[in-house]
């Protein structure tokens, strides 16, 4: 009985210490910030490698879902006789909700994990120590280029992911299904409100896109330097992420649309 | 990778999220472009404004010619007093129009739509709407239905 206390209390104790070292972590990446003339082209590749990889994956993804948004909605609605309503739900879903919410959890696997098991793999190989060694701070040099790159990318692939989305929708549903074009623009830009749909999606990306990045890299940092440790920091992270993910999302969804 | 590759692709990347809002902004969510025109404002009195709000559209002959600026309630006479702002170039609509709350479809948003009268004077800027037709509550239909009347 005891002992199940005393886990729980080194479980609660070593979840806060995890949490201040990462905090800790952060604030360093976010200050030491390296000058521009060194540390954009770094940030340049890190981009290339986070986002622009990142961008078939989520194109083929918006793609598919924005189509099976179509059928269903259009199975669903033409029960009501109100299908050209359909592109007013593909866009509602798709800005507010799966737009930023799947391409972050896409990200997470796609790019999060890579991040994680590169920089685990740099601490494994003492590339990091010897960077120390050398007078150059890993920090500024391998992290703070990887985290602005996730921060950055993230909005961009969400807004690509709900154009997409949208496009493959009307597809199946203007091209396949016969709905008119006309009212299925129409009904989408007389529901659709740009601030308080659109940018807030967009809000939604920045904000997942902070976390993802900010625990894959934390967790490639902190990860045990060895095979098995890197692989469960990878694991770690994708996990982490998607349920952070998830949770804010419902908090910033309470907060956004919640009318309260 | 060359650098200047890097520089281009990511140039391209940026690109294309910029083109996804636009995309987003204007085909998506109807935001204009060009500045909104000159408008002017009339009123319209409603007894039951049913759940038309703020940038519903206001039409006449089904094409858009106005937006609704605020509905609030007049605390003396009890009803809805909805402020309508209308194209200016739309300057002829005759003063015996009436303004009648419409739904789009049967799950649609609700709209003002005016329906044209004869009169040789028109609106001018400030005027209020004489005749109005409330939104139709499906409800009230049921229970007058119900009562006989």
């Amino acid at each position: 009985m005891m002992d199940a206390v005393a886990r729980l209390g080194k479980n609660t104790l070593d979840f806060l210490a995890s949490f201040g070292r990462a905090s800790q972590f952060l604030a360093g990446v976010l200050v030491g910030v390296p000058k521009p003339s060194v540390g954009l082209p770094l940030l340049l590749t890190q981009i290339y490698s986070v986002g622009v990889l990142s961008l078939v994956i989520v194109v083929v993804s918006g793609l598919f879902i924005g189509m099976v948004l179509g059928l269903q909605g259009y199975t669903i609605l033409s029960d009501f006789g109100s299908e050209s309503a359909i592109g007013q739900m593909i866009a509602l879903t798709l800005v507010r909700e799966l737009g930023p919410v799947v391409t972050a959890l896409l990200f997470a696997g796609r790019a999060g994990s890579a991040l994680t098991a590169e920089i685990g793999l740099m601490k494994a190989t003492e590339q990091l120590s010897s960077m120390e060694m050398m007078g150059v701070d890993p920090l500024r040099r391998v992290i703070a280029p990887r985290l602005w790159a996730g921060f950055l990318s993230m909005p961009i692939l969400a807004l690509v992911f709900s154009m997409v989305g949208i496009l493959g929708g009307m597809l199946v549903g203007v091209e396949w299904l016969g709905v008119f074009e006309g009212s299925f623009w129409g009904n989408m830009q007389a529901s659709v409100d740009f601030r308080d749909d659109v940018l807030n999606g967009v809000i939604k990306s920045v904000v997942f896109g902070f976390v993802c990045a900010w625990i894959a890299v934390y967790q490639g940092y902190d990860c045990v330097p060895t095979s098995a440790g890197i692989s469960s920091a990878t694991t770690k992270t994708v996990v982490y992420s998607s349920l952070a993910v998830l949770g804010l999302d419902f908090i910033l969804t309470a907060v956004m649309f919640g009318n309260f | 990778m060359a650098q200047r590759t890097t520089e281009i692709i990511v140039g391209l990347f940026v690109l294309a999220g910029m083109g996804a809002l636009m995309f987003l902004a204007l085909q998506v969510s109807g935001l204009s472009l060009a500045a909104a025109g000159s408008t002017y404002t009339v009123y319209a009195d409603f007894t039951d404004t049913g759940g038309l709000g703020p940038r519903g559209k206001v039409s006449m002959a089904g094409v858009q010619v106005g937006s609704i600026e605020s509905v609030e309630l007049d605390r003396d006479t009890f009803k809805a007093r909805v402020t309508l702002s209308i194209n200016a170039d739309v300057n002829n609509i005759p003063a015996d129009s009436a303004a009648m709350i419409r739904t789009s479809g049967l799950l649609g948003e609700q709209y003002i739509d005016i329906s044209i009268g004869g009169d040789l004077e028109s609106l001018q800027p400030g005027d209020n709407f004489y005749t109005t037709q409330s939104a139709m509550n499906i409800e009230r239909l049921i229970s007058n239905f119900a009562s006989g009347r």
